[in-house]
Formats: C-alpha cells, sequence, structure tokens
C-alpha cells in the first residue's frame, strides 16, 4: 500500500465520522465542526484521486488543476463556517439555546 | 514497510485521532482546540501530497481563522446542559450509513484504475505565454480565471450575509466580535510587533505566487490575521459598515477582475481572456487588488456584524 492510498482511506474515514457527527450531535456548533471534518475529508479523497495522475505526469508536484480547485473550496468553506457560526450566534441571543428541536 | 510509510501511517491515526477527539470532547471549547490541531496535520498531509498551495491555504484559513471564528462562537455558547442526544435507534441507523457511506469511499480508493486522467501536462505546458512559473496560479487566474472570480465574490456575498444579521438598531455601527475589553499586556506587545512582519510575509506571498507556492489567498490570509490581532488588542477599531472607503476596498479586487476580463471581449477575444503579451502584467494587477480586498473581506468576516456604538452618545 502506497502512502497516497493510505491518505486516501483516512480520507473515507474522515467522511463517514464527519457524516455521523452531522447527524448525530444535538449543538449547532458541534454540527458545524462535523460538517467541517466532512468537508475535509472530501477534499483530501478530491486531492488523492487527482495526486495519482498530476504525480505522474507533471514531475514533483500534484495536479495543479485539482489543487486550484482545492483552494477555492477552502474558501468556501470558511465564508459557509463563518456565516453559519454568525447564525449560531444569533440563535443563541434570540432564544438562548444552541440547538435546533423546536420542542426542546 | 518504509520509514516513509510508516511516519505516514502515523501521520494518518494521528488525524483520525484528532478527529474523533473533535467528535466526542466533553466541552465545545476542547473540541474547537482539536479541530485546529487537525488542521495543521492535515496541511502537512497536503505536503506529502505535494500540493503545497493547498497546504498553505490549510494552515492558515481551514485550520487558523476557521478556528479563531469557531473558538470565540464556544466561548459564547450558554453554559447550561446541551440538547438530549438522539436515542439508540437513531444513532445505529446513522452509525450504519455513515459506515457504509465510508467503507464505499474506501472501496473506490482502492479499485482506481492505474492510468488517471489529468490534465497536469497542458497546464504545465502553456505556463510560459502566462509569464507564471506556478501552475496552480495559472489555472487559479487564467485558466480556471471565472471559478477565482466567482469565489472572490462569495465572500463578499458571505459578508453581505453576515451583516444581514445585525439587529436593525445596531446597523451603522462598528464590528464589535472581537474587541477583548481587557487584552493581556504579552497579547498587545505581541500585536505591536508582529504585524510588520506579518504584513511582510502576506506581500511575499502573493507576490512568489507567480512563481513558487502562493497567492492572493494565501497572502490575503495572513494580511488579514495581522489585522485582526490588531483589532482583538484594541490598537485599531473596525471601520464603520456603512463607510465608503471599506466597501471600495471591499470591491476594488472582484471589480477590477471584472472588469479586466470583459475588456477581454475586444482584447483577447474572450470573457476573461489576456491580450498576448500583456498577461503578467494583467495578472499581477488582478492578483495585487485580490489580495487586498480578500484580507479586507476576511477581517470584516472575523469581526462579526455591525454593533450599535455603547457608552454615552453625543
Amino acid at each position: 500500500m502506497s502512502s497516497v492510498t493510505l491518505f486516501g482511506l483516512c480520507g473515507a474515514a474522515l467522511v463517514g465520522l464527519g457524516l455521523f457527527g452531522l447527524i448525530v450531535q444535538p449543538g449547532v456548533l458541534r454540527k458545524i465542526l462535523a460538517f467541517n471534518l466532512l468537508g475535509s475529508g472530501v477534499l483530501l479523497l478530491f486531492g488523492v484521486i487527482a495526486r495519482r495522475g498530476g504525480g505522474v505526469v507533471a514531475g514533483n508536484g500534484s495536479d495543479p488543476v485539482a489543487q486550484a480547485l482545492i483552494i477555492t473550496a477552502l474558501v468556501v468553506a470558511f465564508a459557509a463556517t463563518v456565516l453559519a457560526v454568525a447564525l449560531l450566534r444569533r440563535l443563541v441571543q434570540e432564544t438562548g439555546r444552541d440547538s435546533l428541536d423546536s420542542d426542546g | 514497510m518504509s520509514v516513509a510509510l510508516a511516519a505516514d501511517a502515523g501521520l494518518a491515526l494521528l488525524i483520525l485521532g484528532l478527529a474523533v477527539w473533535t467528535s466526542i470532547a466533553r466541552t465545545a471549547g476542547g473540541a474547537v482546540i482539536g479541530f485546529m490541531a487537525y488542521g495543521l496535520l492535515v496541511a502537512l498531509v497536503w505536503v506529502r501530497l505535494a500540493a503545497v498551495d493547498v497546504a498553505l491555504t490549510e494552515a492558515a484559513l481551514g485550520s487558523g481563522l476557521t478556528g479563531f471564528v469557531l473558538l470565540g462562537a464556544a466561548a459564547r455558547l450558554p453554559r447550561d446542559a446541551p440538547a438530549a442526544r438522539p436515542g439508540w435507534g437513531l444513532r445505529l441507523a446513522a452509525g450504519v450509513v455513515s459506515a457504509a457511506v465510508a467503507a464505499g469511499l474506501a472501496a473506490v480508493v482502492l479499485l482506481l484504475p492505474v492510468s488517471a486522467p489529468t490534465l497536469a501536462p497542458a497546464a504545465t505546458a502553456n505556463l510560459p505565454a502566462l509569464g507564471l512559473g506556478n501552475p496552480v496560479t495559472g489555472v487559479l487566474i487564467a485558466y480556471r480565471a471565472i471559478d477565482t472570480l466567482l469565489e472572490s465574490v462569495v465572500l463578499v456575498l458571505a459578508l453581505i450575509g453576515l451583516w444581514s444579521l445585525a439587529r436593525d438598531g445596531d446597523w451603522g455601527g462598528r464590528p464589535g466580535a472581537l474587541r477583548s475589553a481587557d487584552p493581556s499586556p504579552a497579547l498587545v506587545l505581541l500585536a505591536q510587533v508582529l504585524p510588520p512582519l506579518g504584513i511582510l510575509v502576506g506581500i511575499y506571498l502573493f507576490w512568489t505566487g507567480a512563481i513558487a507556492p502562493g497567492g492572493a489567498f494565501q497572502g490575503g490570509t495572513v494580511l488579514a490575521a495581522m489585522w485582526v490581532l490588531t483589532l482583538v488588542t484594541g490598537l485599531t477599531r473596525p471601520p464603520r459598515v456603512g463607510g465608503r472607503g471599506v466597501r471600495l476596498l471591499l470591491v476594488a479586487g472582484p471589480a477590477l477582475f471584472l472588469a479586466i476580463g470583459v475588456a477581454g471581449f475586444w482584447l483577447g477575444g474572450a470573457f476573461l481572456a489576456y491580450p498576448a503579451g500583456y498577461a503578467k502584467p494583467l495578472i499581477l494587477a488582478i492578483e495585487a487588488a485580490l489580495t487586498l480586498s480578500i484580507a479586507v473581506a476576511l477581517g470584516l468576516l472575523l469581526a462579526g456584524p455591525p454593533l450599535a456604538q455603547s457608552g454615552p452618545r453625543a
């Protein structure tokens, strides 16, 4: 097994872990964290799959197209996280709770 | 098993361990700190995958600034007991679904075809025409310029969304989430000593992005971090959200990018095409304006929605 495959399996496990946390965690902040884990696992998988082609052809580097897309994705994920956190803080301001249960 | 593979296996295990810690930590603050350490280790993985541009972005943005935002939120959460966790049935079902998804993805990784499709040779071959040496910057700013243009607009949209969450009475004030009441003297000293160096590093990252790992997003993130450091310690005050100057800085990057892109219809034959021979100076101008706008947008995103002026009013 190569290192690249190893990191690919790691990415797959991260996606599963993030998905589980997103469903099961009651607190919104924990859901945001889990969503970030999930996204980071997806990007890792993408990078691993792109690494196989780019690394072989373009000398030492990874595939530049995939790298550029991952950088774009990281910036968008940050913007989405900030917006989610701002919504959470407003939710706490309005209701005093940090979970989404309508009856709790 | 070679030494490198053993080290990589250790790295992967550490990452998985930190991800589990982030999921099960007792306090939200502990989980966020686990997530920040996790982000730094993922940056190491990107270095191992020879994607240094991504590693810089992950360390600065994915771990640093994201962790900063989440820590701020964790500190303001209500202290009372969290809502009840879902029942065993749902947890079991979620576990089965998540494990199935992870197993499916793992199978995909293991069963990938041997010869991978790639655009890397094409991306590298056309770099001299752009005057660039870093293929990632070439993709970001030339081949897939439309992605980068939209991405820089997404930051502005996120800021509009954030500002929309302000209460009516607070509109027009200064963002108030960062100012700490009583910053420690050590932090104030750091905020006085570090920014000159940090600004230099940020500008260097932007400049070197043309030929080596770096670029507008990495440089802008470092600049934003320096600004935020001075905001946290109260050395500078965030601008009023209604101010013309700050709004101009925010849209300068995307607007210049769009203007040069539209000019490409006449000068280069297509939207976002650069006229032959002028690609390098145009790209530098766009990247410089983008770096500034990204730094301002990230700083304002961290500074939160506006708050009405506290204290005595005139």
